[in-house]
């Protein structure tokens, strides 16, 4: 497993606009290594948006203003200098809808982010592709046919899949985008399992619109209403006792 | 009233089921012109054969039925045919599929609508307009550079037919690239890709298909062009390899004949349809294979 | 409540170009400078192929035109071909053009439009639909030569038409058909499905509804699509070659039955004399050729362009 420095991704002020629309108004919000930070909100609430700035996916759509600063180790991921390309080699991303591509196979997929960066490793690519399998929980059940394509593998299958293709470029975050929305609740069961193993190597951010699943897998819970970070805390704590009166209505029902 | 009403409706009845007979008959004469392409072709061949063995005509590589001591060598024009044919893709190949990567990745949408019509204005122009421009302005203006060449070669109609098909390469192309679903290139921007290598590991390998479809149809299309070889090409059947000599193409030997005096039995006549059958099998080959990939790819869709 | 869910944001943006927002200044590093350099050299490269046609074809056309506009005037319009080439005229190619656009159109469209009627509206999915299906398609691809192999053997010879104007009209009518049948059941596929369901609603039959609804709603499109179908037949030279157009015509077509030329027909002629002079007529009657095609495809364009806007409103 890999020993990933202790990192951490502190937003100050972030705010998101599209056009005239604030999508995510002034949250400052910090992610640590070793846990996973759980963002609730119903939907419309600016979760997704805030998600997307942590790897600047958001340089994709013309129109989005930026303001404020996403810090990845101290190092403000906006700023003049950097390079948006190497953030998104530090902080991974896993999809709502998998997405492993097509025309490769399972080990090209799993590979497919060296094919794309020309990065360099010591490791044998066959050593790489193994371990990011493995810790995706998915080698044993495809190490027969690795070179099978990926289109073959059921919907979790194919989610654990991309989460691996994310593990090897050894990531120090991970971004979960709803990962379990599109599966079956055994795949979704196997993926929240994964996620425990994985969240002792990683920082792990993981939006839901599932609370139990926020409740079942994080150690930490943002509540986001109309672009506004209600309210962060213990995940027990939110959940059993939140200060925020919003946050209680959210989560006993009563919207959302 | 009920009586008046009853035959009312019986007379239109009768109407609308003549009407419908006649719309079938019109659809079923699509049929019937294939028939008539397929029997007129066969016939004729069948014709030809009776008279000359088809060793004569599938092993030999002279051409001379025109001439005094006559021989049927297909080749001839076969190659003829297929050395334009690929100065044609080599030209209208990378110019396609660079012109569609460029519309479909790079160019905003305003430059995107301007070219693509501009593009098809290409596929407009009648061909015997792009003959005059291959023989007026390519072929002296080559000859300034290229040793050798002869006024009718292989190399102008060729490099003039390929400006000509690229819109056929490139709507096709660019349309498939363009529809490369939003969540294949994400997954390659968010693993840290730049453009390029999503070009290149992402959208081309998604049209992949798209792309040979295309480039058999502009195969097929270029193997039955008429007027630019006919005027610019030669009507001389040379069994080369060199693009800078005279040669003459299955299109334009069947022009040649069909500009002269043939009496209608005689073997010259049966000649321009065994030419023809054989240009009719080589475009069906490569038309049908491009539809069908075109086809296929539509049903497995993930 | 939210006026747009961020939903919408995230999915109308189906377009992934890299935009440069104005905080992010990247280029420091020698690796992303590099990779910055390559991408836009390939981008530059990529957008030298669009516009290298274009340009070549501007060069060509612009030549052709100077040196056609040259040639043209009144006596060129209303000449006869003659051995001299100062002394020739296209009148014969233009007319006998004209009659077969006319002959062309009046064959081709109701049969092209019928057949896409049946396929469209009345036919149910039949061995019979794909075979005739399949039988458009395969005809889209064939040679234009091989069409006029097609007529010479079946209209000139079989028929007994000889080498006429109604020949030829026959032999191009076959060849655009496809193309026609195609147009035109893409223009009855824009009419939404639910008006047809209406008009039966409302006790009219399957005929009424197409004749009354459909056919009205479509009929711009369909015109379009006929517009471009019979440029397309006009620049044809090779079937109507085959068929034994005349390549000197003397005098005017005077029947149906007449021999005849056309203007793509003359300009090979011209091409094909070794003469200077011959060559500077062909750019003439070229000029006339697509001014002709360019006052069909503007129409074409125009009533398109027309159509969509009175449509918004529909």
């Amino acid at each position: 497993m890999t020993q990933a420095t202790a990192s951490t991704m502190t937003t100050h002020n972030l705010s998101v606009r599209y056009g005239k629309h604030l999508a995510v108004d002034q949250v400052s919000l910090s992610i640590h290594s070793g846990q996973v930070t759980a963002i609730i909100g119903p939907s419309g609430c600016g979760k997704s948006t805030f998600i997307r700035c942590l790897n600047r996916m958001h340089d994709f759509i013309a129109g989005v203003e930026v303001d404020g600063q996403i810090l990845l180790d101290g190092v403000d991921i906006y700023g003049p200098s950097v390079d948006p390309v190497s953030i998104r080699r530090r902080v991974g991303m896993v999809f709502q809808k998998p997405n492993p591509f097509p025309h490769m196979s399972i080990m090209q997929n799993v590979l497919s982010g060296f094919a794309f960066t020309r990065k360099r490793t010591s490791k044998s690519k066959e050593e790489i592709a193994e371990i990011a399998l493995k810790n995706a929980a998915l080698f044993d059940e495809v190490k027969d046919r690795l070179n099978a394509p990926s289109g073959a593998l059921s919907g979790g299958q194919q989610q654990r899949l991309c989460i691996a293709r994310a593990l090897a470029m050894e990531p120090e975050v991970l971004l979960l985008d709803e990962p379990c929305s599109a599966l079956d609740p055994i795949s979704t069961a196997r993926i929240e399992d994964l996620i425990h193993t994985l969240r002792t190597n990683y920082a792990i951010v993981i939006v839901t619109h599932n609370m139990q699943q926020a409740a079942r897998v994080s150690q930490v819970t943002a509540y986001f209403l109309s672009g506004k970070l209600i309210e962060v805390d213990e995940t027990r704590k939110l959940f059993t006792n939140p200060a925020d009166q919003r946050t209680e209505d959210y989560i006993t029902g009563k919207f959302g | 009233m009920k009586c008046d009403l009853a035959s009312q409706r019986r007379a239109e009845r009768m109407m609308v089921a003549s009407v419908e007979t006649i719309l079938k008959a019109s659809a079923a004469i699509s049929i019937l012109v294939t028939v008539g392409v397929l029997y007129v072709l066969i016939t004729k061949t069948f014709d030809f054969f009776e008279q000359i063995p088809p060793s004569a005509f599938f092993f030999d590589t002279v051409w001379t039925p025109l001439f005094e001591t006559k021989r049927f060598g297909i080749w001839s024009l076969v190659t003829g045919s297929l050395l334009v044919t690929s100065v044609a893709m080599i030209t209208a190949a990378p110019l396609g599929i660079m012109a569609s990567i460029y519309l479909s990745e790079f160019a905003s949408p305003k430059i995107r609508g301007l070219v693509k019509p501009l593009l098809e204005l290409l596929a407009g122009i009648p061909t015997v307009v792009y003959g005059y421009f291959a023989l007026t302005i390519v072929t002296p203006g080559l000859m300034k550079i290229i040793p050798h060449l002869s006024g009718f070669n292989a190399l102008s109609p060729g490099i003039v037919m390929g400006f000509m098909l690229v819109p056929t390469v490139s709507s096709l192309c660019e349309d498939a690239m363009y529809k490369t679903p939003r969540y294949l290139k994400e997954a390659a921007y968010s693993l840290g890709a730049r453009k390029l290598s999503t070009i290149f590991l992402v959208v081309l390998p998604y049209a992949r298909s798209t792309i040979i479809a295309a480039l058999f149809l502009a195969f097929a299309r270029a193997i039955g062009e008429t007027m630019i070889v006919a005027i610019a090409a030669g009507l001389k059947p040379n069994f080369t390899l060199d693009v800078r000599q005279p040669i003459q193409t299955m299109t334009a030997y069947i022009v040649q004949v069909s500009m002269g005096d043939t009496p209608q039995q005689s073997i010259e006549y049966l000649t321009i349809f065994a030419v023809g059958a054989t240009l009719f099998l080589l475009t069906f080959i490569f038309h049908s294979t491009s539809k069908i990939i075109l086809r296929s790819r539509f049903t497995v869709t993930t | 409540m939210a006026a747009f869910s961020e939903q919408d944001f995230l999915s109308t943006a189906n377009e992934m170009k890299e935009v440069e927002s104005a905080r992010v200044i990247v280029g420091i590093t020698r690796e992303e400078k590099n990779a910055q350099l390559v991408e836009r050299i390939f981008r530059l490269l990529c957008l030298s192929a669009a516009f290298l046609p274009l340009l070549i074809l501007a060069f060509l056309v612009g030549n052709t035109v100077i040196s056609g506009l040259e040639r043209i005037d009144l006596d060129f319009l209303t000449g006869f071909p003659s051995r001299f080439a100062s002394k020739a005229g296209i009148l014969p190619a233009l007319i006998g053009t004209f009659y077969l656009m006319l002959l062309t159109t009046i064959i081709a469209l109701p049969l092209g439009v019928a057949s896409a009627i049946y396929l469209e509206e009345y036919a149910k999915d039949t061995w019979f639909k794909s075979l005739i299906e399949l039988n458009v398609t395969n005809l889209a691809g064939v040679p234009s030569i091989i069409f006029g192999l097609l007529g010479l053997e079946l209209f000139v010879r079989a028929l007994g038409l000889g080498p006429s104007l109604v020949a030829g009209a026959l032999t191009l009518s076959l060849l655009i058909l496809p193309v026609m049948i195609t147009a035109t059941r893409e223009a009855l596929k824009t009419v939404p499905k639910n008006l047809r369901e209406a008009g039966l609603a409302l006790g009219g039959t399957k005929l009424s509804v197409t004749l009354r609804v459909v056919l009205p709603l479509a009929m711009s499109q369909i015109i379009t699509g006929a517009i471009l179908s019979i440029a397309r037949a006009i620049g044809e030279s090779a079937p109507i070659i085959v068929i034994g157009a005349a390549t000197y015509l003397a005098f005017l077509p005077n029947g149906l039955l007449s021999e005849f030329s056309a203007l793509p027909l003359q300009i090979f002629q011209w091409v094909e004399r070794p003469q200077a002079d011959f060559v500077e007529n062909a750019s003439g009657a070229i000029v006339v050729l697509l001014a002709i095609l360019a006052i069909f495809n503007l129409s074409a364009a125009w009533l398109r362009h027309h159509k969509e806007k009175s449509r918004g409103s529909l």
